[in-house]
């Protein structure tokens, strides 16, 4: 595990999106930004294509495109905190937390264990109110790096 | 209680995860043990034969198929997709609960989420409902192309082996049924073979009338099978494809579901069925193939013919180029078949050399014939979730068709999602056609495509010609899907999840 997971700049605390795209396209930014997504318009295709399979709303609030992808360097998550919710295909209302999981398609196996890991942690209450009251960026990337350990 | 469990999704990397954490989350919080197989991307760990064996139920949170099922045999299950254990796990907790309660009988079958979609839900928008009746016709048909197809590929692979010289997968063809049937020689490896293609050649014969057939009976239920399978005939008879099969199924379905609704005296009703409904709709669907559709059809055939012929002479590339497009664009209708008519009628010119231009023209209608159905099964291997269950289990035998040019592999594709299949194909097709003939490769085989290998000249240029026409079929069709997500696979995903939930 060369590359952290998560760092304070694939972190946005105050996004305003207008929608799932654009919500989705911000925090894609984030990620090719930081040179992990070599395609930001390739990569949120494959994104879109695995949402209109099934939309990746989850209880409590949560948005959770994902995708693996050939424009992916790294296993990597950016965060966004909405200002205001969006829909993201939950029953149980919008999204107001979106994860974004980006992993690359190539060799299977043990950089994935990390993906499982935040896929588990992200049905624990505590761990999704922790996200929404940390104070700042660096605080999320902090608590996402102490709290998702392969198991 | 103790449960077992196994959780998948399309990407394997999250609410596989999920499912599993929420099902063992509940489980803890109800006072029971559930374990999890997540069989997700990152790999996943078989449970141990222990906790199975001593599992009292079973929970399939699973959207993909679920992987050594047979472990679970007889355990009562609930199957519920891992949306639903993301969701509410509780709940399917709780119905797994009632299921082991409820006592389902050992052995129970398992619900086959491969079976062919069947279902038409008649809530449904128009568009949906038209393609899910596609799909009925296309499900129907795909075990006969798979059947046929595969039968006639063995039939050339074992006439390349009872013929000398190469040219078994020609040879095969030229024994007709009636001398198999009156002096079949069980010794004769040529025999054997002739019966496996004339088989395979009888199973194809069944393929457009089957789609029409079953598209009718999607739409009008019983009453639409005859009339279906009658106008499937005629529209074979009339030289139309599986285009015309299209037509004529939606015809006859639309005409069948017609006379059937119509309030008649009491008298008549018991005969409606059996005789007044099969009967009328059937000859109408015959007179709109036959006087309708028919006469265009061939007016433009022999008026295409002429034109090509006219064309010889010309610029080899781009003729090879047209003659690709012509043959990736109805995979056996009309369009293509003047052109493999076009193709072998030059090889009939006796004496002809060995670079003569019949031979090239040859070689690329052969190859462009061949690109449609390996794109295809590229296609549902790259890009699974594109396809329906149905279509990524053609693709399995698509690969062996193409490989023996047996375009019709591509019919189920192209049949249940026109416009994005035809125009990558076509495409695909011509750059395959076009470049064999820049290769100057050549065969005297009007038929066999690898299987004829020993035959063609600059063979390296000619499988160069097919890999690069079915990389870009495959990547324009992959382009195209994945701009507009289809709505069939997406009904069938709902179907999937609808099943899942009755079960439940």
């Amino acid at each position: 595990m060369s590359t952290p997971l998560i760092t304070p700049d694939l972190v946005a605390v105050d996004l305003a999106a207008a929608d799932r795209d654009d919500a989705t396209r911000h925090l894609i930014g984030l990620l090719a930004a930081a040179g992990r997504v070599t395609d930001a318009e390739g990569f949120h295709a494959d994104v879109r294509a695995r949402e209109a399979q099934m939309a990746t709303g989850m209880p409590g609030g949560i948005g959770l495109p994902h995708a693996r992808s050939a424009h992916v360097t790294a296993p990597s998550l950016a965060i966004g905190r909405l200002t205001q919710g969006v829909d993201w295909g939950a029953p149980d209302g919008p999204a107001t937390l979106v994860f974004l999981i980006a992993a690359p398609d190539t060799g299977g196996g043990d950089h994935l264990q990390i993906l499982a890991a935040l896929a588990r942690r992200l049905v624990h209450e505590s761990f999704k109110t922790s996200l929404r009251e940390a104070p700042d960026a660096a605080a999320v990337a902090e608590i996402v790096t102490r709290e998702v350990v392969p198991a | 209680m103790k449960f077992v469990a196994v959780s998948s999704c399309p990407t394997g990397i999250a609410h596989t995860y999920m499912a599993a954490e929420a099902l063992e989350q509940a489980g803890r919080d109800a006072g029971h043990e559930v374990v999890v197989e997540t069989q997700g991307a990152a790999g996943s760990t078989p449970l141990d034969p222990a906790v199975i064996a001593a599992a009292d139920g079973v929970i399939y949170a699973a959207d993909l198929e679920v992987k050594d099922k047979e472990r679970f045999a007889g355990k009562p299950f609930v199957d519920v997709g891992v949306k639903k254990a993301v969701h509410d796990a509780p709940g399917v907790l709780a119905s797994a609960i009632a299921a082991v309660e409820a006592g389902v009988p050992a052995g129970a079958a398992p619900v086959a989420i491969t079976s062919p979609a069947t279902k038409v839900d008649s809530n449904a928008s128009v568009g949906v409902r038209i393609r899910q009746w596609l799909m009925t016709g296309v499900s129907y048909m795909i075990p006969f192309v798979a059947a046929g197809g595969i039968l006639i590929a063995l039939g050339f692979m074992l006439a390349g082996i009872a013929w000398d010289g190469g040219n078994g997968a020609v040879e095969v063809t030229k024994i007709p049924v009636a001398d198999l049937v009156a002096n079949f020689d069980p010794t004769s490896l040529q025999q054997w073979s002739a019966v496996l293609f004339q088989t395979g050649a009888l199973a194809f014969g069944f393929l457009v009338p089957v789609l029409s057939g079953f598209i009718a009976y999607a739409i009008a239920d019983r009453p639409g099978l005859v009339p279906g399978f009658v106008g499937g005939a005629a529209s074979v008879a009339v030289g139309a494809g599986f285009l015309g099969g299209l037509v004529t199924g939606f015809v006859a379905g639309g005409l069948a579901w017609w006379i059937s609704r119509w309030n008649v005296p009491k008298g008549v009703r018991g005969v409606m069925p059996v005789v007044v409904t099969p009967l009328l709709s059937s000859l109408l669907v015959g007179i709109i193939t036959l006087v309708v559709i028919g006469r265009p059809i061939a007016a433009a055939m022999d008026g295409l013919s002429d034109w090509l012929n006219g064309l010889s002479g010309n610029n080899l590339v781009l003729l090879g180029a047209l003659l690709g497009a012509m043959m990736g664009f109805d995979l056996g209708g009309p369009v293509n078949k003047v052109a493999y008519t076009f193709a072998i009628t030059g090889l009939a010119v006796p004496n002809l050399p060995n670079d003569a231009n019949q031979f090239k023209i040859m070689a690329a209608v052969m190859a462009a014939g061949m690109v449609a159905p390996l794109a295809m099964a590229l296609a549902t291997v790259v890009r699974k979730g594109l396809f329906t269950h149905a279509e990524r289990e053609n693709g399995k035998a698509a690969w062996l068709l193409g490989a023996s040019f047996i375009s019709e592999g591509a019919i189920p594709f192209a049949a249940a999602d026109p416009w994005r299949v035809i125009v990558s194909s076509l495409v695909g097709s011509s750059a395959a056609g076009a470049l064999s003939m820049a290769f100057a490769a050549g065969v005297r085989a009007p038929h066999g495509g690898i299987w004829v290998l020993p035959l063609i000249t600059n063979f390296w240029g000619w499988l160069i010609a097919i890999a690069v026409g079915m990389v870009v079929t495959c990547a324009i069709v992959v382009a195209l899907k994945s701009a507009r997500p289809s709505a069939v696979v997406q009904a069938e995903q709902a179907a999937d999840a609808q099943l899942a939930a009755a079960v439940a």
